[in-house]
């Protein structure tokens, strides 16, 4: 190889292993946001309640806000739109889904817990965003969310907030399926 | 080690430097016509292809720019829709970038680079008319985008997923394959400029020997090999979320719009260095020459730059402050961005002591880097108060971030890119530019240029938002006032090209060694530089003595 050649090949490698370093760097973010909780997802699949002391001594604020849109007439809404929760112990709160369009719809909540530190300690036994949901036209209905605050949530938090946003599930069932791979959280 | 410029005496007297070249000069001329232009694999002309597209993107864009002047001259909606207006920020945006900058850049590099290491061409002549013609390609692409339905991108340059996937316009496919042809075209050229620095140096010629303007295209050659990839991937990313049903940054299929930004930025902030450092280098060379000095601090000149360049990889979340880091993180890119301040400084510092005490003469060229130097550490200081997390949470989205990457890329880049215009024409042509126009055109720019951008300053602190064709009644004034200067800076470009136009075609005749100061390589071949060069390289071995 002339002397070009060679650094014509380093280059395209250092080039290739960036290229092989951009796609690496979806699933070590997915990785990095699960240990750290950095973008405020939570597990998607229910998680058991932990049996600890609770954790009298201390009130946190756990605040729930909903948000729908992206073409979806539904309505989501939390029945208490905050609490106020001693870590450690369980509690349940109920949301409201109401359908307002003219046909039956399939819908998705997507959670997001901010501040980001408080992801990894918000366990939930029971949600509605562990899967779709599918409202008739004009249907309301009651949905639970179980939740726990673990005690070892940091000091510094005071004020926890769950917040859902609506997404359409797509009506063609076999895009549906499609759909529902999604739910591991995967990118 | 004592780097200095290239040692001049031995070449001085070398008359084999050019001899050969005249020899072949005439057999080459057998193509002539258009195809002569598409199918060169000429250093020298494929650099004047690249000039002549950026110059041509460059007055598009500034089209472009005008149109959302126009509209902001006064408040409410006079001219255009904001549909179109949105259209017009974000394509200014793109071509400026991509189409004029970083083509200009690279058109330097293909003329002065292997001028500059005596080299007789690129290291891969093919591939460099390949990555140029890439370019006209990609932009007559992008900018068809305009005429379909639905409209071109209106997302913003950034192109911000869920904006640029979900809600984007049809034609946003168009724009990602125009992108990635454009950065095709980048990669190939740093691959090219990489192998020609590093293997066609005249023999004798260190690394520590090199000019700056070698020695940071080098630089900015790595940053795209690194960064190029990045937006590929990000685009492509785009791409399958908007026809393929992924959700990469789609949060209904567990997606994160976040990533995007993480993405973009991890290629975007290289980005901003692959505009400014080729300029570090052309003032570098600029401000010896008509200082009449040596450069000072050569190798702290050399190690800032790399230093700059190692940093970029760690500030990419200052651009993102506000979308809900924690706070480690915020501390942490806060302080990584102020630090680059240290080697930034270091190249100020340097330039003002290359001036010191210099037999200093205000060419336009010179005018031009002077300019550079002040406009460039106004960018540089705004910049630092971007830099403190805590207030950027109140200057984010502003118009004063607008005013702070418009100094450091109009009076930063732009400025630099004309400085090397005027600086190397005599090269290029044989003739001077007319003096008595550049110093026009230079003061127009610059009167023009700080009452386009200055103001954007203080309506970007009072918190005028960016990217809206409206605003509010109290920013009239400072909006006044930017568009006059948008249009006095945008019209006295014309200036600029009728010097470049006059310069072509008469002037006075220039010698090889154009400037009384200067001493690099590619003054020691005649002007106009004949088309092939350096067929014998130059020895610059070092007499021991």
């Amino acid at each position: 190889m002339t002397p070009v050649q060679r650094t014509v090949t380093k280059t395209v490698i250092a080039l290739i292993g960036m290229v092989c370093f951009t796609i690496a760097l979806v699933p070590l973010y997915d990785v990095f946001c699960q240990i750290t909780g950095l973008n405020g997802k939570v597990a998607s699949q229910a998680q058991p309640i932990i049996s600890e002391e609770v954790d009298t001594s201390r009130y946190v604020t756990v605040q729930f806000i909903t948000r729908t849109g992206s073409g979806l007439p539904w309505r989501l809404e939390p029945l208490d739109r905050q609490v106020r929760v001693h870590p450690g112990q369980s509690y349940k709160v109920l949301f409201a889904f109401t359908n307002y369009g003219d046909e039956a719809r399939r819908g998705r909540a997507v959670p997001s817990v901010s501040p980001s530190e408080a992801s990894l300690h918000l366990r939930k036994v029971t949600c509605f965003c562990f899967q779709e949901q599918r409202l008739e036209a004009g249907e309301h209905l009651r949905l639970p969310v179980v939740f726990q605050l673990t005690t070892d949530l940091p000091e510094s938090v005071h004020t926890v907030t769950l917040a859902y946003t609506l997404y359409p599930a797509a009506n063609n069932p076999t895009l549906g399926e499609r759909a529902m791979p999604a739910q591991g959280g995967d990118a | 080690m004592a780097p200095k410029l290239p040692p001049k005496a031995p070449l001085e007297h070398g008359n084999s430097i050019t001899g050969g070249a005249s020899a072949h000069e005439g057999e080459h001329h057998y193509r002539s016509g258009p195809l002569r232009w598409l199918l060169t694999t000429n250093h020298k002309e494929i650099g004047t292809l690249y000039l002549i597209f950026s110059l041509s993107m460059f007055m598009v864009g500034g089209i472009m720019a005008l149109v959302v002047r126009l509209e902001l001259f006064q408040p409410g909606l006079q001219m255009v829709q904001p549909e179109f207006f949105n259209q017009m920020t974000t394509m200014h945006g793109l071509i400026m970038i991509f189409g004029a900058v970083m083509p200009g850049f690279v058109g330097l590099a293909n003329w002065m680079v292997p001028l500059q290491v005596g080299a007789p061409d690129m290291a891969l002549p093919r591939l460099n008319n390949f990555s140029f013609w890439l370019l006209p390609i990609a932009f007559v692409l992008l900018l068809s985008t305009l005429l379909m339905p639905g409209g071109g991108p209106n997302f913003g340059w950034t192109s911000y997923a869920p904006l640029s996937t979900t809600y984007a316009p049809p034609s946003t496919t168009f724009f990602i394959f125009s992108l990635h042809m454009a950065g095709i075209s980048s990669i190939l050229g740093a691959i090219n400029i990489i192998a020609t620095i590093l293997n066609l140096r005249a023999p004798g010629m260190r690394l520590m020997d090199m000019t700056l303007f070698v020695w940071t295209w080098l630089i900015t050659a790595f940053l795209l090999i690194a960064v190029m990839p990045v937006l590929a991937g990000v685009l492509t990313m785009m791409l399958l979320d908007i026809n393929f049903g992924t959700s990469f940054f789609n949060a209904a299929g567990g997606g994160d719009p976040v990533l995007f930004q993480h993405l973009f930025w991890f290629f975007g902030h290289p980005e901003v260095y692959i505009m400014i450092l080729p300029a570090f280098g052309i003032v570098s060379v600029i401000v010896p020459t008509f200082a009449r000095k040596p450069l000072f601090g050569y190798s702290s000149m050399v190690y800032a730059t790399a230093s700059i360049a190692v940093l970029s990889f760690t500030v990419w979340a200052h651009h993102m402050f506000s979308v809900g880091l924690p706070l480690v993180a915020e501390l942490f890119f806060m302080y990584a961005t102020m630090l680059i301040a240290v080697p930034t400084g270091v190249k100020v510092f340097n330039w003002i002591a290359t001036l010191f005490r210099g037999s200093i003469t205000f060419e336009t060229a010179m005018l031009f880097a002077l300019a550079f130097i002040v406009l460039f550490s106004i960018g540089g200081f705004s910049g630092l108060m971007l830099a403190i997390a805590p207030a950027d949470f109140q200057y984010h989205d502003t118009y004063f971030v607008v005013a702070h990457f418009h100094y450091v890329l109009v009076p930063g880049a732009v400025f630099s890119i004309m400085a090397a215009v005027y600086y190397w024409l005599p090269k290029w042509t044989g003739h001077y530019p007319d003096e008595r126009l550049g110093r026009w055109h230079f003061w127009l720019s610059v009167i023009g240029v700080n009452l386009l951008f200055f103001p954007m300053h203080f309506a970007g602190l009072a918190g005028m938002p960016r990217r809206i064709p409206d605003y509010a009644l109290q920013f009239a004034d400072f909006n006044m006032a930017s568009s006059i200067g948008g249009f006095l800076f945008g019209f006295s470009q014309l200036l600029f090209i009728w010097v470049i136009v006059k310069c072509v075609r008469g002037g006075v005749k220039a010698p090889a060694r154009s400037w009384d100061g200067a001493t690099d390589l590619e003054w020691t071949v005649p002007s106009p530089a004949p088309l092939h060069t350096f067929e014998t390289p130059p020895d610059m071995r070092r007499i021991e003595s």
